[in-house]
C-alpha cells in the first residue's frame, strides 16, 4: 500500500477498484491474539458471524482458523464462543 | 422459511457479502456487524444490494482514500440526505427499467444506513420525506447513541444519565436529562411503513426483519442497537454482551410495526433491572456515583416499564387492524 503521487491517482481521485480496503492489512491495529483450540471448536459459527473484521476463516460451515492478516484483536469471537475455544493471548507473547 | 445462520455460513465461506476486510472501523464495533447482517441477507434473497450511508463512523471508516471497503455500489452523501439519495437512486432505477435500459426482472435492494445522529436528527426530514413518498427502500439505523465519530457527543438517541462531551456529568447537571427520541414510533407514525426494532444479540430476529424489510413493498426502518466500545466505555469484546444486556433489561425491546399493526418480537417472562445496563457501561459511571443517582435510575426504569405495557396494549388494540391497505 505505497502512497500515490497526485500524478498517478485517477482524473477525479476515482477510486477504481471496488472493495480494495483488502490491501489494508489492520491486523497490525492487533495487542491480543485470539488462537483457535480445533478441539474444542464445534465449528457452530458464531465467532464468523460476528466478526466486524470477517476475519474468522471457514469453508463450508467448518471453522479453519483465524486470518490474521485483518483480526484486529478485539476478542468478541472469544466472547460469543459457547465452547470456549478461542483464547485470547497478549501479541508480546509471540515476539521473537 | 426463516433464514439460519447455517444457510448464510455456507453461502458466504468464500464470497463477500459487500462490505470487505480491512475497513478502519474500531475494533469490536458493531456498525459493520450490522451492515455484514443487512447485506448478507440481501444477497441470500436474490436481491443487488445498492448502499447509501450517510456521514457518520460507518462511512469515514469504510472509505477513507484511496480505499473503499465496499464491493457493492455505494454512495455516500451528507448526514442529512442519505434518505433523499437513495430515494433518488430508487426513483431512477424504475425509470431506467421503464426505458428498458436495465432489465425487468432485475432486483435491486436499496439500503441506506445512518448512524443515530444522521437519523434521529440531521437526517429526519429526509427519511420522513422519504417514507411519506412511499419509496421501496430500506433504513438502517445502526444506533450507538451518540455522535461518536466526533467524539461522544450527545444526540438525540444518547440516553439519560449518559457521560457525553456536551452533556457531561457534573456537580449540578446528571449528564443528559432527557430520555431518548423514540425513533421507530416515529417512522412508524407515517402508517405506510415497516418499522422494527433489531439487536445484534437476536441474529434470528435480525435476519428475519430485514427480510420482511426488504420483502416489504414501501419504504422499511430498522434500528439496531449497535454498541460503541469506545465511548460507552466497554471493553472491545463486549460489543455482544452488551446488546443482549440491553434487550434482556428491556432497554431495547424486540417489536416490529407493519402499517399500524404492532408485534412484539421477544416476549421473555421476566426482565434485568435496568441498572444492570447502566452499570455494565462506563459512560454511566459519572452519574452512578452521584448521590442522587437511585431517582435517576429509578425514573428510567419507570419510564421503561410503562412503554413496554403501552408496547403490550398497543398490540393487543392493533390486532389485525392495519391503519392502510
Amino acid at each position: 500500500m505505497a502512497a500515490k503521487g497526485w500524478k498517478e491517482i485517477p482524473i477525479g481521485g476515482t477510486i477504481t477498484e471496488a472493495g480494495n480496503a483488502k490491501e489494508v492489512k489492520t491486523g497490525s491495529w492487533r495487542v491480543m491474539r485470539p488462537i483457535h483450540d480445533k478441539n474444542k471448536c464445534t465449528s457452530c459459527m458464531l465467532c464468523w458471524l460476528y466478526c466486524p473484521d470477517q476475519a474468522i476463516l471457514q469453508t463450508q460451515g467448518h471453522m479453519d482458523g483465524i486470518n490474521y492478516d485483518y483480526c484486529k484483536g478485539c476478542g468478541l469471537c472469544s466472547s460469543v464462543c459457547p465452547a470456549k475455544a478461542i483464547e485470547m493471548k497478549a501479541e508480546t507473547e509471540f515476539l521473537e | 422459511m426463516p433464514i439460519t445462520m447455517k444457510e448464510l455460513a455456507l453461502e458466504f465461506d468464500k464470497k463477500n457479502p459487500g462490505i470487505t476486510q480491512g475497513h478502519r472501523l474500531c475494533p469490536g464495533c458493531g456498525a459493520p456487524i450490522t451492515a455484514k447482517f443487512v447485506l448478507m441477507v440481501a444477497k441470500h434473497l436474490g436481491y443487488d444490494p445498492l448502499v447509501g450511508v450517510a456521514t457518520g463512523c460507518l462511512e469515514v471508516s469504510t472509505t477513507i482514500y484511496p480505499y473503499t471497503a465496499w464491493s457493492i455500489p455505494y454512495i455516500h452523501n451528507a448526514f442529512e440526505n442519505i434518505s433523499a439519495t437513495v430515494s433518488g437512486v430508487e426513483t431512477a432505477s424504475r425509470a431506467l427499467k421503464k426505458w428498458g435500459k436495465i432489465p425487468q426482472d432485475k432486483r435491486h435492494a436499496f439500503i441506506a444506513f445512518g448512524g443515530d445522529g444522521g437519523t434521529y436528527d440531521i437526517g429526519l426530514q429526509s427519511l420522513s420525506g422519504a417514507v411519506e413518498r412511499g419509496h421501496n427502500f430500506l433504513y438502517v439505523l445502526y444506533d450507538n447513541e451518540g455522535y461518536m465519530n466526533t467524539g461522544n457527543q450527545r444526540s438525540g438517541s444518547t440516553p439519560p444519565g449518559a457521560q457525553t462531551t456536551t452533556a457531561p456529568v457534573g456537580k449540578v447537571i446528571p449528564g443528559k436529562p432527557q430520555l431518548k427520541k423514540n425513533i421507530v414510533e416515529i417512522i412508524a407514525a407515517h402508517e405506510n411503513v415497516y418499522a422494527a426494532t433489531v439487536s445484534l444479540s437476536d441474529p434470528v430476529d435480525f435476519f428475519n426483519k430485514v427480510e420482511k424489510g426488504l420483502n416489504f413493498q414501501g419504504p422499511a426502518f430498522l434500528a439496531a442497537m449497535s454498541p460503541c466500545v469506545r465511548f460507552w466505555r466497554v471493553p472491545e469484546s463486549d460489543t455482544v454482551k452488551i446488546a443482549r444486556l440491553a434487550v434482556e433489561s428491556n432497554y431495547w425491546p424486540l417489536y416490529e410495526v407493519e402499517k399500524g399493526v404492532y408485534r412484539v418480537t421477544r416476549k421473555p417472562k421476566s426482565f434485568k433491572p435496568v441498572e444492570e445496563f447502566l452499570k455494565s457501561q462506563g459512560r454511566f459511571r459519572p452519574l452512578l456515583s452521584r448521590p442522587d443517582a437511585d431517582k435517576i435510575v429509578g425514573e428510567l426504569q419507570a419510564y421503561v416499564d410503562a412503554r413496554w405495557e403501552r408496547l403490550l396494549a398497543l398490540e393487543e388494540a392493533t390486532k389485525d387492524k392495519p391503519i392502510r391497505k
